[in-house]
């Protein structure tokens, strides 16, 4: 096995700008999750709605690219309008399936044949945003920084991508200290005292739902602008439990734990993928095709959030104290 | 008479069909968006030395090529006009294993030729696998034959029933477990999965008469259901883990599951439905299989419904149900029934994936793909009412189905989605449902 190989992609994923993209959903659901406790299962529908809103701004309503962002911004606050207004007054389970099923819903809009002319259907959309590598200001050539080696394109989006996570978690540290943020924990920790306080729940629940949807808005913008195109089976419900899993890892209620458990998730993902496939590949896990490697991370996956929910609920980074799953 | 029967037997056939592509094109999904996440940080896995993808294709018209007809070939970063040479075949060399879409120029044809089949004008060509895939467009008189409105409207009822039957098996199980455990057991699906492999395995692997791989199934699948709560739920309940948590644990648990029977069965779709008579009355066409599976579902409802109201064991079911501190304290052993709900759920829910399997396909992601509707048939009912839940579920049959109707037929899952969203809205405890439920 090539151990120098394995070493820098397994270091080289920790800035990959899809680790960004899946940090910044992540974040998105520390604000419904971890802070206000709503059980948000349509986190890939917040990331969708921003990848296409920016890509059919960009390529139907022929917006510059940033107004395109702006307009794909405006699309989740709408979208989480529609959304949280129905369902908010339910209970925390009735929101975790109607969230999902939102999400699907949203899916199977943008892969019907129906709307192909403006979403693509199931092919998605391609052919935009190189404009965002007319933004860069770092100069051609080749940036290399121990095992990272990357151009200057994509240095470019990666100091993008991890810009807007460091500016997100700026944002949500400064929300949380704020009596406004003070009030979203309350929610989590007892509705009905907060109620009793004369607060408005609902209303901060549902600021609570777009501002966390506006984080994995840009999160799908980063992800299309990292794979220049947006396909519908991307955001299938996979990406929210992969949302939710980064999340428990680093910890729901931390200002850093999204980060550290998006960097140490994908690191892994990558690792035990090398390794298998390097132990597979010697012979030494006879009952394992190679092709099946990545069939065995899932399963570990699947381990991976079972027991994280039932030993370490709070993450690496939480505070025990900080998260009851209420109910 | 006999010509037109076969043209409907094409009919329900290309709507099956249809339903397969469509499934498939689910199945495509996960791996998917796995590739996806794989290719931005594994580029070298990907080897670059392999042939080139081929998708080549030949227009017909009685039997000889058609020179100059127009196709374009779009897909991921390939948008090209090929046109047909003087036998009626072309080629074109892609770089992406993909699926490419090839669409036909109806302008480009000669006078008075058009496609035997005038809605296709668009046909897929699937390179992601294999190297070369051929596209066919046969030309000639249009073979469709125009339904009328009641024969539509007949033919999506009876799959209506057929398939609202099917779920309403599938959901009781979740719907009881939900009602004495308050778990929302996202791993119900692959359940489903269980039953249609393992019936799969029986009645084509080991080759036994369908009703004895269904006996055996339904063993295995109660056998199921007591492991699932023997090994993770029940310590869970002791550990008092939160609901709300325990729900999280079910995404784990189920995407465990998932890819376990990947691994055992393989990603293939597994066809169990084989060559049986068809059936015809009026305007459907069905086969007897389905119709024996829709009335076996029938009798099962209707004996779960006894069971619940006319036994002991079942009316201590709803005793916990409703409460179960209070039921404990009259002397029910609340463990003891959480125990044989689980079994009677996994018994319920294989055979519904049994029937499904027979009736569809199978793949290790069946379960999965119908886990929403089982959800949405479970909340329309009314959250822990067995009886709500088989209301429910043939409601989002009937929605399925009859969307069709008026909307494109991928859209059909999500118009009985919409409408799980719409019902909440004005009706949150659903339409059986007890309005404290919702809390």
């Amino acid at each position: 096995m090539d151990w120098i190989q394995t070493f820098n992609l397994t270091v080289g994923v920790i800035l990959d700008p899809l680790t960004a993209a899946y940090i910044l959903c992540a974040i998105g659901l520390s604000v419904h999750f971890g802070f206000t406790g709503l059980l948000n299962f349509g986190q890939a529908a917040f990331a969708a709605v921003g990848a296409y809103g920016m890509a059919i701004g960009y390529l139907t309503l022929k917006l510059p690219l940033l107004t395109a962002m702006g307009f794909a911004l405006l699309c989740v606050v709408v979208f989480a309008l529609i959304l949280g207004i129905p369902t908010l007054r339910l209970r925390a389970d009735y929101l975790a399936i109607v969230t999902i099923a939102a999400s699907e819903v949203f899916r199977y809009l943008m892969s019907t044949s129906a709307f192909k002319d403006v979403t693509g259907g199931s092919n998605g959309l391609s052919q935009f945003g190189y404009d965002f590598f007319d933004w860069n200001p770092i100069p051609d050539g080749q940036y290399a920084f121990g095992p990272f080696n990357w151009t200057a394109d994509q240095f470019w989006l990666r100091v993008f991508a991890f810009g807007l996570v460091g500016v997100a978690t700026l944002l949500v540290w400064l929300m949380m200290r704020s009596p406004w943020g003070r009030v979203l924990k309350g929610i989590r920790e007892d509705e009905d005292a907060v109620r009793s306080l004369g607060k408005n729940v609902f209303s901060y629940k549902l600021q609570s739902l777009i501002i966390g949807g506006l984080f994995a808005g840009l999160g799908g913008i980063v992800f299309v602008l990292s794979m220049s195109n947006v396909q519908p089976q991307t955001f299938v419900t996979n990406f929210t439990f992969m949302v939710w899993t980064v999340l428990l890892l680093g910890g729901a209620a931390s200002m850093l734990g999204p980060i550290a458990g998006g960097m140490v998730f994908f690191a892994l993902w990558v690792f035990v993928n090398e390794i298998l496939a390097g132990m597979a590949a010697v012979g030494w896990l006879p009952f394992l095709d190679p092709a099946q490697v990545g069939q065995v991370r899932f399963i570990l996956i699947g381990l991976a959030l079972m027991l994280l929910v039932i030993f370490r609920p709070q993450g690496m980074f939480g505070n025990k104290k900080e998260l009851r799953f209420n109910g | 008479m006999s010509q037109l029967a076969t043209l409907r037997l094409r009919r329900v056939g290309l709507f099956f069909a249809s339903l397969i592509v469509l499934l498939t094109a689910f199945a495509g999904s996960a791996p998917a968006s796995a590739q996806s996440l794989h290719s931005g940080v594994a580029i070298h896995t990907e080897d670059p030395a392999v042939s080139q993808p081929t998708i080549i294709g030949t227009v017909k018209n009685d039997g000889k090529g058609v020179a100059g007809v127009k196709l374009r070939v779009t897909g991921p970063g390939v948008d090209e006009v090929v046109t047909t040479d003087a036998d009626g075949k072309w080629q074109l060399v892609v770089t992406t294993k993909a699926k490419y879409e090839v669409a036909i120029d109806l302008t480009s044809l000669p006078k008075g030729v058009t496609l035997r089949d005038p809605d296709t004008t668009v046909r897929v060509a699937d390179v992601s696998v294999t190297d070369k895939a051929a596209v066919l467009f046969p030309l000639g008189k249009s073979t469709r034959v125009i339904q009328s409105f009641s024969d539509q409207l007949m033919i999506r009822l009876f799959a209506g029933l057929n398939l609202g039957l099917l779920l309403a098996v599938a959901a009781i199980g979740i719907s009881l477990i939900f009602g004495t455990t308050g778990l929302n057991n996202f791993a119900h699906g692959e359940m489903v999965t269980f039953g249609a492999l393992t019936g799969w395995m029986m009645a084509v692997v080991f080759n036994l008469p369908l009703v004895l791989a269904g006996i055996i199934t339904v063993i295995a699948s109660a056998a199921f259901g007591y492991f699932q709560d023997a090994a993770v739920w029940k310590p869970l309940r002791k550990r008092r883990v939160g609901l709300n948590q325990m729900m999280i644990v079910s995404i784990g648990f189920a995407i465990l599951l998932r890819y376990v029977l990947l691994m055992i069965f393989g990603g293939d779709t597994k066809v169990l439905s084989g060559e049986y008579e068809a059936v015809t009355f009026g305007p459907v066409n069905t086969t007897i299989t389905s119709i024996w599976s829709m009335l076996l579902a029938t009798v099962t409802l209707a004996a779960v419904a006894l069971f619940l109201t006319r036994t002991r064991i079942g009316k201590a079911t709803r005793a916990v149900s409703d409460n179960s501190s209070l039921a404990a304290a009259s002397g029910i052993d609340v463990e003891r029934i959480i125990r044989i709900v689980w079994i009677v759920a996994g018994a319920l829910t294989g055979l519904a994936g049994l029937f499904y399997g027979l009736q569809f396909q199978a793949t290790f992601q069946t379960g999965s793909q119908i886990l929403l509707l089982l959800f949405a048939a479970v909340t329309l009912g009314g959250l822990g009412t067995a009886l709500g839940a088989t209301v429910g579920a043939l409601i989002i049959g009937f929605v399925v189905e009859l969307s069709s109707l008026v909307l494109p037929v991928d859209l059909k899952y999500a118009a009985a989605l919409v409408i799980l969203i719409l019902v909440l809205l004005v009706r949150p405890q659903g339409v059986l449902g007890k309005k404290q439920r919702i809390g």
